[in-house]
């Protein structure tokens, strides 16, 4: 099978800080990939290369066939590679009803509508009411986001991402700053994606990483130690002693 | 039964006024409130084009003056050379800042933040000495318009006519903005006020969008330097001068930047204020600076983004009324 996504050889240097050194990496579709690491590892330069904000100072990025290397961040998006934010970035004036439909008002044709409100287009709306229902929201679809809790902006995060059905999730770190109950509904969710998408997720949170992944890899400053099933990654020495230290990995 | 609404109410007073003010100006006999009726109607219209950009799209244009000085001249130069028909003069005012708007703001929206505020204004200060130094075209002392935009059906030569010609486009050119605010366009340029790095991974090209309100709002802007040439009979560097974009920004910022009202809301304020205390002092700019920073501190959304707070808070009280009810 032909990987969906396919990293070769990625480098990025910020003056002497190698951030991202020589990362290669395959994903297959329908894969949950997980990028584990330490805080400075360079998940989230990773990450901004992946999804296009940041250039690579070498190497080359696959995705559904095509070189999309130089391809800058929006036409990724509308290619079908999805991401969300490690810091909350919804529009905290619209209504969650509104910030999912403007998600997918990127993949409807272009935005030089100057007349019809945007929530009388069925074509965004209901899109946007099936994206809001899955991602658990749909009680809240016409509260403002400013009253939203901090759990429910990082699902409806979730919403935008999943609105328009991209072929990969780029997330990142979805379950940041969420109580042990909100991150539950989180993982929920991710499992029930499962196998429908193709996910790359970079997480804090090691028990829903261990519990979703299919692979997982290790990201130690800026190089991949290891890549491999759950169940290796924790056998595997050179982690343990490169990333995990002393703590207890879940069983 | 709808609520009732300070804000709708007052801006509902407003229009009326508007409308019934050139009927008061021939019944009092006072034909100044005619001329100065029109020169609000006319920095409205020049402000709602800036809001556009300024409140919707968070592009903080300073050089926005430069739009009226291009609409006055597209007037004033044809007229000089024996073109007086309203129809070709709005025709090359709106082509020329079509053309200047899509330039200049395809330079200046590379960059965010001070630098489009500075490239903003040096581009607006580049052409106020353009035409300081057209000699042909008076230079610095500008140019007088004889005769005024003729079209056909009506000519702009009379106040009552250009006075309601200005109600109209701004009427318009209000209720424009508050259908797109709310359509895809308005969706993309106020996202992208919040948010444009979000806007890009949405899969937005948001520069194509920012560049269209843009040049949109310079040839509304220009539309209002058209009015503005044929009030005053006269075309001047001085309408480009920085000091008018800022008197434009004050505007907006004091009516409501990002309300759809608050552009012709904050042009009757500012312009009335200055009426009154003009014939109060000579110094009345040493009252009326310390008014604006008082107002923009008191009133952080402008006069009318206060008033439709107003409105916000007695919906939420209603709101908790009916919850604690049973």
């Amino acid at each position: 099978m032909t990987p969906l996504l396919q990293v070769n050889q990625l480098v990025k240097r910020y003056g002497g800080l190698v951030a991202t050194d020589d990362v290669s990496l395959a994903l297959q579709p329908g894969e949950l990939h997980a990028i584990i690491g330490p805080n400075g590892a360079g998940k989230t330069t990773l990450i901004g290369q992946l999804a296009g904000e940041l250039r690579p100072d070498s190497g080359s990025i696959r995705f559904d066939g095509h070189d999309i290397t130089a391809l800058p961040t929006f036409g990724r998006a509308l290619r079908g590679l999805a991401r969300s934010f490690q810091i909350t970035s919804v529009f905290p004036e619209f209504t969650v009803l509104e910030n999912v439909a403007l998600a997918m008002q990127a993949h409807r044709g272009h935005s030089f509508g100057f007349w019809t409100p945007v929530l009388r287009q069925a074509e965004l709306v209901e899109p946007a009411r099936a994206a809001i229902q899955l991602a658990g929201l749909h009680h809240r679809s016409d509260a403002p986001v400013a009253e939203l809790a901090h759990g429910e902006r990082r699902q409806l995060e979730m919403a935008m991402v999943l609105v328009a059905q991209p072929k990969l999730l780029l997330l990142d770190e979805p379950m940041a700053g969420m109580s042990h109950q909100e991150s539950g509904k989180v993982v929920e969710l991710l499992s029930s994606l499962k196998g429908r998408y193709t996910i790359l997720l970079i997480e804090h949170d090691m028990d829903a990483v261990f519990a979703l992944a299919d692979r997982i890899s290790v990201l130690v400053n800026g190089r991949l130690v290891a890549s491999d099933t759950p169940a290796a990654i924790r056998a595997n020495a050179q982690v343990r002693i490169a990333y995990l230290g002393d703590e207890e990995l879940p069983a | 039964m709808k609520p009732w609404r300070i804000s709708q109410s007052v801006a509902t007073a407003i229009v009326l006024l508007l409308v019934l003010l050139p009927l008061y100006a021939r019944l009092a006999g006072e034909p100044f409130a005619l001329t100065f009726g029109s020169r609000v109607l006319v920095f409205a219209l020049a402000a709602v084009s800036l809001n556009l950009v300024l409140g919707y799209g968070g592009m903080v244009s300073f050089g926005h003056a430069l739009y009226l000085g291009l609409g006055a001249y597209g007037v004033g130069i044809l007229a000089h050379h024996g073109v007086h028909n309203g129809w070709l003069q709005l025709g090359v005012t709106i082509l020329t800042c079509a053309i200047v708007g899509a330039l200049t703001g395809l330079v200046s929206l590379r960059t965010t933040g001070i630098a489009f505020i500075m490239i903003t204004l040096a581009f607006a200060q580049m052409f106020y000495y353009l035409f300081v130094s057209l000699k042909q075209y008076g230079g610095d002392d500008g140019l007088s318009i004889a005769n005024r935009s003729d079209f056909g059906l009506f000519t702009l030569g009379s106040p009552i006519t250009l006075y309601y010609t200005a109600l109209l486009l701004v009427l318009a050119a209000l209720l424009a903005t508050h259908r797109l605010v709310h359509a895809r366009f308005g969706m993309v340029l106020r996202g992208c006020q919040v948010n444009e790095r979000r806007m890009k991974a949405l899969g937005f090209s948001t520069l194509r969008y920012k560049l269209s309100a843009y040049t949109l709002s310079s040839v509304l802007c220009g539309l209002a330097g058209l009015l503005y040439g044929n009030l005053t009979g006269f075309a001047a560097p001085a309408y480009m001068a920085w000091t008018l974009s800022g008197e434009l920004i004050v505007i907006v910022v004091l009516g409501g930047m990002g309300t759809v009202f608050g552009p012709l809301v904050g042009a009757i304020v500012l312009l009335i204020s200055e009426e009154l205390l003009k014939a109060l002092t000579d110094h009345w700019m040493m009252i009326l600076g310390p008014l604006i920073v008082l107002a923009a501190l008191t009133a952080r959304r402008g006069v009318y983004g206060y008033l439709l707070d107003w409105d916000a808070w007695r919906a939420q009280q209603r709101r908790a009324g009916k919850g604690a009810a049973p």
